[in-house]
């Protein structure tokens, strides 16, 4: 049980700028991943809060005892921080048994051998593997070793946990067989967990809150739902979502507390209870809507107030169907769910809740209009 | 450097920066190893440079002044006097002679094998690759003997196998350059070939097929696809036998100073022997400067070539090209070279060693066993010494022999590792860098030049008698042995630890293990495999060993490597080809252990 919290981290390799002024708290017992393409700086931040790095400045408090001060050049050693990190290559000892890959933290700690024993088939247990205990790394599958490296990092109970993409090694299935055994670790330890990753799947699917980032730059901390709804700006809009988000571009005015907009598919209006603190510019300006492929209705026939759209290209898919549209020379993409077939040059109908969409100030990319 | 914060120093950031220096072993390790290699590598090179320019006592009848004053007197000596040209020109001349013939002999001869062994579809080949090689664990002085062996003619009072067979052979193809050259062309070819093979491996074959494919014909291919490819291994491996070849003292001395024949090798350990000193030292500076240049001239062309190697990638697959008609006369060739070049002298080697006269043919009546086990009161022919293992010389020599290459391989092999820790862990870091740099420099100089230096540092107390005087001692020879191998040992060290990911070592540190339970527990248990390799292959280099070790030689700690060198000299080439043939046993089955350990005899550096 832990709660963490950094402040104006700041971390160079050589001239590289890698973490930049970052601030980030992170609650007792949440599963926080930290989400963004590869080379943001994610795992470099996983590597501070372990001990594996010194940034340059800022510091660092667990449960209110300060872990890093980078002014007073304190930097409290990785094994004087109670957590325990399983790193994306999983780290297991060659020369040493799955037993003993998970006993070796517990040794070192003076427990008696009793209680390791315990200790270690409880976690090995945990994670299902006590049968393999006796194996080396090396005769174990990718999918063991991972469930070798968790078991390894939780037997001590630590309060926090780190892992630095665990799941990128293995295949798709297992990754989702995965996913949900770390969901459910989580729970059954309710320890804190820090979850690095580029995959919005797995930060989707298992945090309770994702920080994404953005070249050493967090730009938005929200649980996951809520990021999907509402990406604070156009790049993290294109970032979350597969398929991609659509982009409309159009544009808007913002007069009476109304939000007027206009693109190629309608005509809008937002209320002001709708709408972000973000400033707003005078007039009209350049708007950019985000429409996501799930959110567009496809009829055959016309309904009240549906768009009449072309049809492009159909990608049957057998769960799912993606739909390529084109509406007065904008094209974008649907995604419906089922077998769908359609003609090329088909005339469909589009049905558009206007709620859900998110509307951007194209100039400051940000967010204005959140999707309810 | 807009990108440092700067904190103000406070006190309790300075207790926390000396707190986190000192309370990490790590950074002692680094110290005590920074200051080891400093005093090893760089006050001995100065040590050396300084004696250059202090007058000793033995000039002073020639120079005004005191011992101890400055004086340029041996530089003049050596560059600006009358005896310039006997004491520089001339065997530098020599040297450059021979470094420039051995090259552009062995360099194109050992590609092209590389080539037919490596590329094309000549019959035979897993045993040719491996028969190629053998003359590379042969000590050059061994094939030195072995060139005497067949082309001693009356000069040196005992005949070889040739003019035993009554056919004049003239001085010029027994002794001096062309058969210095010889020898050594015999010795690099084989450095070559490993070299240039690597770099063709390394080629995807699928690189050669899409020329092909565009139409290109084999010869095309060959030009414009896979020599650019291993062109720079190429260049490299010409670079590094002309350095290695100009410094060598062992062939040059055996083959060359009995009728006068000296390079600058040979005639700087001449001055060290009868002095002055200071102008032996000179001239191993020179020699130093010489090799030093060449290498880092390589650099200089290749540093940006170099990274074709790399860009060949893991290419494994290999179709191999077919030679059609010209194949077995190719065959033929290589098994007819390696004849004449590796069996027959190697042959004659081993028969002297039975004969009681050498080149007086093989009846029975002129082959014995007494060279190798006879007594001296039971000889029935004039001669002055017993059979090999009844000379107390002779088991002395096998004594020092195993002392020096155990103890020396096992500290080199240590060191080795270490560095290799420091440099892979420090990578991008100036301990790093500074360690990677400190350990290569004794792989600038020439084995008998660096010994030079040892001798000047340590033939007197140094250190204002802190270190007694080592000459003759049994610990100098392992000292120069020891950091004369460092660059081969680091670097097999640090390829050994590149391979334990340093994620292993985080692992353990975040479950709470210090720096030598780490050491103990993770690093040491995984580094044994490479270790044992990469002992392997510094012992045997150190069993090989004649030119690093000359210098120091003394009666007390005389190896098999110089002893049979010494016994050449003194016209005994019976007991000098068996103390070589004995030296040869050992070196194959070492390699054979080695081979066994998982060592790579392309990877060695001897």
């Amino acid at each position: 049980m832990s709660r963490i919290e950094l402040k104006n981290i700041d971390k160079f390799f050589g001239d590289n700028h890698v973490l930049r002024n970052l601030n980030l708290v992170i609650e007792d017992g949440d599963f926080m991943t930290l989400l963004g393409p590869s080379g943001c700086g994610k795992t470099t931040l996983l590597r501070v809060v372990a001990g594996l790095e010194k940034p340059q400045n800022g510091t660092m408090t667990i449960d209110g005892v300060e872990i890093i001060n980078a002014a007073d050049a304190l930097f409290v050693e990785p094994s004087k921080r109670d957590l325990n990190l399983v790193f994306q290559s999983y780290a297991l000892w060659p020369h040493m048994t799955a037993y003993n890959n998970v006993a070796f933290g517990l040794k070192i700690k003076k427990i008696p051998a009793a209680k390791i024993e315990e200790m270690v088939m409880k976690s090995l247990r945990l994670m299902r593997i006590d049968e393999l205990k006796d194996r080396y790394p090396n005769e174990l599958s990718g999918g063991q070793q991972q469930r070798v490296a968790i078991a390894r990092a939780i037997a001590s109970e630590p309060k926090l946990i780190l892992l630095d993409e665990p799941l990128s090694n293995l295949d798709a299935k297992l990754r989702i067989d995965m996913r949900a055994e770390l969901k459910r670790l989580h729970r059954e330890i309710g320890a804190t967990i820090i979850y690095v990753t580029h995959d919005q799947i797995e930060a989707l699917t298992m945090s309770t809150k994702i920080a994404l980032f953005e070249e050493g730059c967090l730009a938005q901390v929200a649980p996951p739902m809520e990021l999907y709804m509402n990406p604070i700006d156009l790049v993290a809009a294109d970032f979350i979502g597969n398929p991609r988000i659509n982009f409309l571009k159009g544009t808007a005015s913002y007069s009476n507390e109304k939000l007027h907009v206009k693109i190629n598919i309608g005509e809008y209006d937002f209320d002001k209870e709708d709408m972000t603190e973000e400033p707003i510019p005078e007039g009209e300006f350049p708007c950019v809507v985000g429409l996501r492929p799930e959110q567009v209705y496809i009829h055959t026939e016309a309904v009240e107030s549906s768009i009449p759209a072309t049809i492009y290209a159909g990608q049957p898919a057998g769960s799912e169907t993606l739909v390529t549209l084109t509406v007065g020379g904008q094209e974008f993409l649907a995604k419906e769910i089922g077998l769908k077939d359609y003609e090329m040059g088909q005339t469909v109908y589009l049905e558009i809740d206007p709620n859900k969409l998110n509307v951007y100030d194209e100039k400051s990319t940000r967010l204005i209009k959140l999707a309810v | 450097m807009a990108n440092k914060i700067k904190h103000p120093l406070t006190g309790k950031r300075l207790k926390n920066l000396i707190l986190g220096v000192v309370s990490n072993p790590f950074n002692m390790v680094v110290f005590i190893s920074l200051i080891l290699l400093i005093s090893l590598i760089i006050v001995p090179l100065f040590t050396m440079l300084r004696e250059t320019v202090t007058l000793a006592a033995s000039e002073l009848r020639r120079v005004d002044g005191e011992i101890g004053d400055f004086t340029l007197y041996y530089w003049k000596y050596v560059f600006a006097s009358k005896l310039s040209s006997a004491v520089l020109w001339t065997p530098l001349r020599n040297s450059l002679l021979i470094g420039i013939f051995v090259t552009a002999i062995s360099v194109p001869l050992g590609s092209i094998l590389a080539w037919l062994v490596v590329r094309s579809d000549i019959p035979g080949k897993r045993l040719l690759s491996m028969l190629v090689i053998i003359p590379y664990m042969i000590p050059s002085w061994c094939k030195a003997l072995s060139w005497l062996a067949m082309f001693r003619n009356s000069r040196s009072g005992h005949l070889g196998f040739f003019a035993g067979l009554g056919i004049n052979i003239p001085d010029w193809l027994a002794y001096g350059p062309f058969a210095i050259i010889s020898v050594m062309v015999l010795h690099y070819y084989a450095f070559a070939y490993i070299m240039v093979s690597g770099s063709l491996r390394s080629v995807n074959s699928e690189l050669e097929e899409m020329g092909e494919i565009q139409g290109a014909s084999k010869l095309q291919i060959l030009k414009s696809i896979t020599m650019p490819l291993v062109l720079p291994s190429i260049l490299s491996a010409a670079i590094m036998t002309v350095s290695k070849s100009v410094g060598s003292y062992g062939v040059a001395a055996n083959l060359g100073t009995r009728i006068g024949y000296f390079t600058l090798a040979t005639k700087m350990k001449e001055f060290i022997n009868v002095g002055p000193h200071a102008v032996g030292y000179v001239m191993s500076i020179l020699l130093i400067v010489m090799a030093t240049g060449t290498i880092f001239a390589n650099r200089l062309f290749l540093g940006h070539r170099r990274s074709f190697e790399t860009m060949g990638g893991k290419g494994t697959r290999h179709t191999p090209i077919p030679l059609g008609m010209s194949k077995y006369p190719l065959l033929i060739f290589i098994v007819v070279f390696l004849l004449v070049a590796m069996v027959m002298p190697l042959f004659v080697l081993l028969m002297e060693t039975f004969q009681k006269s050498t080149g007086m043919g093989y009846s029975l009546d002129n082959l014995t066993l007494y060279n190798w086990i006879g007594r001296l009161e039971d000889a029935t022919w004039q001669v002055d010494y017993p059979g090999i293992f009844r000379n107390p010389e002779f088991g002395r020599a096998v004594w020092n022999t195993l002392r020096l290459t155990v103890v020396a391989s096992i500290i080199t092999a240590f060191c080795g590792q270490l560095l290799g820790y420091i440099s892979s862990r420090g990578r991008g870091k100036w301990y790093g860098s500074l360690t990677e740099q400190l350990v290569f420099i004794p792989y600038l100089m020439p084995g008998v030049a660096f010994s030079a230096i040892y001798f000047a540092m340590f033939a007197k107390p140094s250190l204002f008698g802190l270190i007694p005087s080592l000459y003759g001692t049994f610990t100098l020879i392992v000292l120069v042995s020891v950091v004369k191998h460092f660059p081969f040992a680091s670097r097999a060290g640090t390829a050994n630890m590149l391979q334990i990911g340093t994620e292993l070592e985080e692992a353990a540190d975040i479950a709470g293990a210090s720096f030598w339970r780490r050491m103990i527990r993770i690093v040491i248990p995984l580094a044994k495999q490479g270790f044992i390799s990469g002992f392997m292959l510094i012992f045997i280099s150190i069993a090989k060993e004649l030119d690093l070790i000359i210098i120091m030689m003394t009666p007390q700690t005389r190896t098999m490597s110089y002893l049979a060198f010494q016994y050449s000299r003194d016209a005994m080439p019976q007991m000098a080809d068996a103390i070589s043939v004995c030296v040869l046993v050992f070196i194959l089955i070492s390699y054979r252990i080695a081979n066994h350990f998982g060592a790579d005899i392309g990877k060695s550096w001897g």
